[in-house]
């Protein structure tokens, strides 16, 4: 959800439960300005919030110029002071993934997680080490919004277009989605590196513009039905729910350029889904 | 083409003005198979651009050439005439119209008298102060949840009503309301409804046991002993799980439908399941366990599931009735409690302690068993056996335990931890302003359950999916055990075949007896002999 619209925008996803109190939209409209000024971004995204046990995480991104791969995260406990998340590495996500339980709210806070390695010696003894491998929550935090930003990330076809240089931007021409096609799942794609559309044979690429049908579309994540579609009133709004991160909200005004996305949950990932459908 | 024919030799032309017919008809040439020119379509993209004037004409140039190729395919003239297809926003929009229209038609003194007694609660004034925390669902949506709710105040006679909260479905989402009816009240809208569900349950029953005969006419299919465990029975209307009545709708304005009342057996199989709800009401439950009833019977389950784990109100605010406490006899759970007249407000930062002594939950904890109150199964047995032989052949089985919650109005100090972190999370809605803050109370255990109080108020509310939470990933309880077919005995089993010292042992044996005969008969004749 772009900040400079964040107080007009946040009333979309109020039927899904994420709404900001007087006391939070204001310090974000003061604080987003001033972080936008000094981190020189070109344009700053209220990202949404992660709840913790004592105390929750609000996110922000900037975003520098390119859209889709130059961006940088930030969290603040209070809306005011903005922290620099570090970059989630593919090593940091491995382990933070071994990670349960809850966000505590404390960003020094580890967590442990016991691995425990089985080695078979002579005459068939099997000697159990246990190894610890600590997890700071910062860096837990940062992958689990690397992953959501992965996992779930979505925008409407033809919102964004790709240069030929490869620099993703906002397509000024992007006049917002028909009712009709804001009901087709076919119309939302994926905002991170095209991963099946390289699996795709040529055929099937034959009628893709180059320009714009440059990333994934989202009805072919499996399992099926891992996005809850709805129209809310009537057909002035259509929202998006991830099933996979619960808490994950997309809304997007059919006809107009209007759409973004938040997330409000625990930052856990739904791993049960496959039973729930 | 162009080059060979000169466009006009009459006319004296030098080559420069040559140049530019030859190339202007090339532009005007007609495209073979759509049949525009080049020519008329710069022309009417550059009408276009100088028309509207856009920023950073050169970026977005393709675009508006493709937009202009495009509009040829429209037809400007619409073939249907005034005939405007109704979008689903505009149906919606009047169905929510009805919600706005004041009721006509009644006296003023009449309306008067409604109004001081009504049960309609100030839903706008709840929202405000969930709203300082960062909880609820908006206002706009809010108020046409009111005006929904005074809708259900309206048509039936309510006592209690209150917004309980919103649980998301995958196609479409359900509102709660929870009331309780006057005295009498729910007792005659109910009587239509039983007799039509009775005169179900006679058909069903006739047609059963018609198969049933139908299958012994015909072969003796060998009958399972396995009898299923006994049938806790549901607990009456305004006792335990079926204390409220909740009536839920999609959308505020839609029709208000009432959740039929939950049985022990639902509760206990909604714990074994986690399944994501639909948005129907009919929709069938495709579960294992297999769930008994459809996703109206497994709404109400996670109702009074999240209700009992997570109503809270602060201490002192309701305490137990005296008069009623002494006729009741000792050692039953006490079912019942009125509003405390003298409760004072216990100070905001009292109740954001994290000891959570301060908050207890007014609604009663359900049993394993899926009751609130715990149910004797054997006894009933017991009583209901008329055949004294069975009854006499049946071992008896122990008493069993009675499963004992904690009491009403226990405080949330007593709560089991979440997965080894506190159970609630207490907040304070403002660190800025803590002078008119006001304290909340996150649900661990039910990510999505809030509660606020300040002063003399507070209140309860549920905005979620209506899971409880879980660290460990779900996995379905396993498939029991297969039955075994006979009990395993002497008769069924297969002997060891003997040794051969054992045969010879039997053998020897054998030999010894007729002999041992032998001699006895021999015996006998010489008795004879010596008569």
């Amino acid at each position: 959800m772009e900040a400079e619209s964040l107080h007009l925008e946040v009333d979309y996803v109020g039927s899904s439960g994420t709404i900001l109190s007087p006391e939070q939209k204001a310090a974000l409209q003061t604080s987003l300005v001033i972080l936008k000024n000094n981190q020189k971004f070109n344009r700053v995204y209220y990202w949404g919030k992660i709840l913790g046990v004592k105390d929750d995480y609000f996110i922000a991104q900037g975003i520098g110029k390119d859209e889709m791969n130059d961006k940088t995260t930030l969290y603040s406990k209070d809306c005011v002071n903005w922290n620099l998340l570090p970059p989630a590495t593919d090593a940091m996500k491995k382990t933070s993934r071994l990670a349960k339980g809850r966000f505590t709210g404390d960003p020094s806070y580890e967590f442990e997680h016991v691995e425990v390695k089985k080695t078979y010696g002579e005459n068939d003894e099997v000697q159990e080490e246990e190894e610890t491998i600590p997890i700071k929550e910062e860096d837990r935090l940062a992958s689990v919004i690397s992953d959501i930003d992965n996992d779930v990330s979505i925008v409407p076809r033809a919102a964004f277009i790709k240069r030929p240089a490869g620099q993703v931007v906002k397509n000024r021409s992007f006049e917002g989605l028909t009712v009709q096609e804001a009901a087709k799942l076919s119309s939302y794609m994926h905002f991170r590196d095209a991963v099946k559309l390289n699996e795709k044979t040529l055929l099937q690429r034959a009628n893709l513009d180059k320009a714009i049908d440059f990333l994934d579309i989202i009805e072919e994540d499996i399992p099926k039905g891992s996005w809850s579609l709805q129209f809310e009133r009537g057909s002035g709004l259509v929202t998006l729910r991830s099933l996979l991160w619960l808490g994950y909200v997309f809304y997007h005004v059919p006809g107009t350029r209007k759409f973004g996305c938040v997330y409000t949950g625990t930052g856990e990932k739904n791993q049960d889904l496959p039973f729930m459908l | 083409m162009t080059e060979s024919v000169p466009a006009n030799p009459e006319l004296n032309l030098n080559p420069k003005e040559q140049e530019f017919i030859n190339a202007k008809s090339y532009l005007l040439t007609c495209s073979t198979s759509t049949g525009y020119n080049l020519y008329d379509h710069i022309s009417s993209v550059l009408t276009k651009v100088l028309d509207q004037r856009p920023d950073n004409v050169v970026d977005i140039f393709e675009d508006i050439s493709k937009e202009t190729k495009r509009s040829k395919f429209t037809s400007d003239v619409d073939t249907v005439q005034d005939k405007i297809d109704q979008s689903t926003e505009v149906t919606l929009a009047k169905v929510q119209e009805k919600l706005f229209k004041k009721q006509g038609g009644e006296d003023e003194e009449g309306q008067q008298e409604e109004e001081n007694d009504t049960p309609l609660p100030n839903l706008m004034e709840l929202a405000f102060y969930f709203e300082q925390g960062g909880i609820g669902l908006g206002r706009e949506e809010t108020y046409r949840i009111w005006l929904a709710l005074k809708d259900l105040v309206d048509h039936h006679p309510l006592q209690h009503a209150r917004f309980w909260g919103k649980i998301y479905g995958t196609e479409q989402n359900y509102i709660v309301a929870e009331v309780e009816y006057r005295e009498g009240g729910e007792e005659e809208e109910e009587e239509q409804e039983e007799e039509e569900a009775q005169e179900e349950d006679a058909n069903e029953k006739e047609e059963g046991e018609g198969e049933e005969e139908g299958e012994g006419a015909e072969d003796d299919i060998p009958k399972p002993d396995w009898k299923p465990p006994p049938v806790v029975p549901k607990e009456a209307n305004r006792s335990g799980t079926n204390k409220k009545t909740y009536f839920v709708c999609n959308e505020p304005g839609k029709s208000w439908s009432k959740l039929p009342p939950i049985t022990p057996a639902q509760v206990s199989c909604a714990r074994k399941i986690k399944k994501f709800l639909t948005g129907r009401l009919d929709a069938p439950v495709v579960s294992y366990p297999p769930f008994p009833g459809n996703e109206a019977n497994y709404l109400r389950a996670q109702i009074s599931r999240i209700s009992a784990g997570t109503h809270i109100s602060p201490l002192g605010f309701y305490q137990f009735d005296e008069e009623e406490e002494e006729e009741e006899e000792e050692g039953a759970a006490r079912e019942n409690f009125v509003e405390n007249v003298e409760y004072e407000g216990i100070p905001v930062r009292e109740l954001a302690d994290p000891g959570l002594q301060n908050w207890v939950h007014h609604v009663m904890h359900i049993l394993p068993q899926g009751r609130c109150v715990w149910f004797n199964t054997v006894q009933k047995q017991e009583d209901d056996f008329e055949d004294e032989e069975e009854e006499e052949e049946r071992e008896e089985p122990d008493e069993p335990e009675p499963e004992v919650g904690p009491p009403l109005l226990t405080p949330l100090s007593e709560d089991v931890e979440v997965e080894g972190m506190p159970p609630w999370t207490p907040k304070l809605s403002s660190n800025l302003v803590p002078q008119y803050a006001i304290s909340l109370m996150r649900s661990n255990l039910w990510p999505g359950a809030f509660a606020f109080a300040v002063n003399k108020k507070f209140e309860n509310v549920y905005v979620g999916w209506g899971h409880k939470y879980a660290a460990d990933n779900y996995s379905p309880p396993p498939i029991p055990a297969p039955m075994e077919e006979y009990s395993s005995g002497p008769e069924i089993t297969e002997g060891e075949d003997p040794s051969p010292q054992e045969e010879e042992a039997l053998r020897q044996a054998q030999m010894e007896a007729q002999e041992a005969a032998e001699e006895m008969e021999e015996a006998e004749e010489e008795e004879e002999e010596d008569d």
